[in-house]
């Protein structure tokens, strides 16, 4: 990997890669309520604030109910705003997560992933931000301490061209407490990629307008078309900044990530730092002649159907990893794959395996095991093959 | 890649210290992965960080270590209050904080050992209080002599950045913890 001139190549904590991303990205207003493992993201924007390294407003609140609200009134005011939860204080956010992308307010958000209570957790699950799935928001889920701080000023830079917020996701711990090699950009290039919001419609004491006001039958319908066409949209503009991102940064993005893909007979889908472990166990397996690759999808909402679907065609079988579940349904990246396939004619079959729920480990063999459990299955039976359970 | 496990005490700096010698591996052009056992943390209880280091471009997993190449032990009572060598690999170093002579540790002959009193040297160079020490440089000193890496120059530099206080005194303990080192004799594989 070529550095940039003029970057810093250092060792940071995910928490810290993402407070240092939202500083490139020169945030304006910060409205944050601490949580385990989050803290540490908005804490150390806190002291940034503080000592003058970044010019920002920074308010605490009493909840993240009003962190997430604080973000939005800053953000309809033409502000750069961020925030950062985990979990329950995700969770305690939801009407508001509603309001945000309702208000077309391009918030960028970190959420950590923790699992839910009860019983009360403080490890990785992506159930918490997957339950926020259908409001509205992008998602863009992250492998590494540099995907997170890239993520942040991505999602920045999709977010305000089609005026919906983003959210950015990371592993409790996993990532989130882990100090690993992360390039630090010099400000100007950020600023040359990253221009400073500009709101034409942001409130004005000169002109004074409302947002969110009653909608009757006969309008609202249109503004949930225009959200979803904005998330169509976002889809395109995703791609399209992920490859600009490498012409100023040296680093592509795409909505999902090939591993050992091209002549895969069998592909593992995952999402997040479980990928990176099983990067490694593919190597391996690739080593031993076994045809095996791997899918980590990146952008969840908008959903990158097209995507999804060239990259699975015409492979012997499927196995989607999920670390979340819908109660009383499946894993949910393995229900969304599923439906990207459906009647796509050289669909593979699909398996859900669930693994690693409340932070428990998903070791190089969990992946061997889910492999080779995956090569001798027929046809999908079961909607959750479960790894790792005790039952 | 190597694979190292430390054990404190909460308060003892075990965590900044798999911060510190993962910047110094990666100073030395190594790609590194270091961080806390994942849980709640209580001053005086046993804790763990781990270390990982290994060449740029390789792949590393991110899981929990279970078979360590290596351990860091900063308090010598934890060697009987947890099984410290678990998971460990025969020929792995020990390096304890300890006053005592390697081969008095009673550690099996499969392990190399290395003892260096960091306890009296933090008390020594001021480092913490004198019931609660903070020997977490010390015993890095110790196990870059034990190891052979990173190199002294290496391992003070960064010390020297990441010391929250002290960093004249923290060098100072880690160089004259690296020149106390103990090391036992031959190893049996």
């Amino acid at each position: 990997m070529k550095l940039l001139e003029n970057s810093t190549y250092t060792v940071l904590k995910g928490n810290h890669a993402v407070s240092v991303g939202a500083k490139l990205a020169r945030v304006e207003v910060i409205s944050a309520y601490p949580i385990t493992p989050q803290t540490t993201i908005v804490e150390l924007l806190s002291e940034m604030v503080a000592s003058g390294e970044l010019r920002a407003r920074f308010i605490t609140v009493e909840s993240e109910h009003s962190a997430m609200a604080g973000c939005i009134g800053a953000s309809l005011a033409g502000a750069r705003a961020f925030t950062a939860t985990s979990a329950q204080g995700l969770a305690l956010m939801h009407e508001m997560l509603h309001w945000a992308a309702g208000a077309r307010a391009p918030i960028v958000m970190a959420n950590v992933n923790r699992a839910m209570a009860p019983p009360w957790s403080i490890w990785t699950e992506q159930t918490d931000s997957l339950s926020q799935r259908d409001t509205g928001w992008m998602q863009i889920y992250n492998e590494s301490n540099q995907e997170a701080l890239d993520s942040v000023i991505l999602a920045y830079k999709v977010a305000e061209q089609v005026r919906v917020p983003a959210m950015i996701v990371l592993d409790a711990f996993i990532l989130s407490h882990t100090s690993e090699p992360v390039e630090v950009y010099p400000q100007e290039v950020v600023d040359a990629y990253l221009p400073p919001y500009e709101n034409p419609n942001a409130l004005n004491l000169e002109h004074p307008h409302a947002i969110g006001s009653l909608a009757d039958p006969n309008v609202y319908m249109e503004f949930r078309y225009k959200l979803q066409k904005a998330h169509e949209e976002a889809l395109r503009v995703f791609k399209e900044e992920g490859q600009r991102f490498k012409e100023y940064f040296g680093r592509a993005y795409d909505t999902l990530e090939a591993f050992y893909l091209d002549d895969a007979d069998y592909v593992l889908v995952t999402a997040g730092s479980m990928t990176s472990t099983a990067k490694y166990t593919v190597a391996q397996l690739r080593e031993k002649g076994e045809k095996v690759g791997i899918l980590k999808i990146r952008l969840f909402r908008p959903f990158p159907f097209e995507d999804v679907r060239n990259a699975l065609r015409g492979r012997k079988k499927v196995a989607v990893i999920d670390r979340n579940i819908s109660f009383g349904h499946s894993g949910i990246f393995y229900s969304e794959i599923k439906s990207a396939l459906y009647r796509d004619s050289g669909a593979p079959p699909v398996f859900g395996y669930i693994a690693g729920l409340g932070g428990r480990d998903v070791r190089p063999n969990d992946i061997v095991e889910i492999y080779e459990d995956l090569k001798q299955r027929e046809e999908p039976a079961e909607p959750i093959l479960w790894k790792g359970v005790r039952v | 890649m190597i694979e190292i496990r430390i054990h404190g005490r909460g308060g003892q700096g075990g965590v900044v210290a798999s911060e510190i010698l993962a910047k110094a591996f990666f100073k030395e052009g190594k790609y590194v992965q270091a961080f806390p056992h994942f849980g709640v943390e209580r001053r005086g209880a046993p804790v763990a960080a781990f270390v990982r280091v290994g060449e740029p471009g390789s792949f590393f997993v991110r899981t929990n270590i279970y078979e360590p190449d290596h351990i860091i032990v900063l308090d010598p009572t934890l060697i009987t209050a947890v099984n410290v060598l678990e998971g460990l690999k025969p020929g792995g170093w020990v390096v304890v904080n300890s006053p005592a002579e390697p081969h008095e540790l009673g550690i099996p002959e499969q392990y190399r050992v290395a003892t260096v009193d960091a306890t009296s040297i933090a008390i020594q160079h001021k480092l913490g209080s004198k019931t609660t020490p903070i020997v977490n440089t010390a015993i890095l000193g110790a196990f870059a002599r034990a190891f052979g890496a990173p190199s002294l120059e290496t391992l003070i530099a960064v010390i020297r950045e990441e010391a929250p206080v002290k960093p004249d005194e923290n060098a100072a303990a880690a160089r004259d913890a690296y020149e106390r080192t103990k090391l036992s004799a031959e190893v049996q594989v």
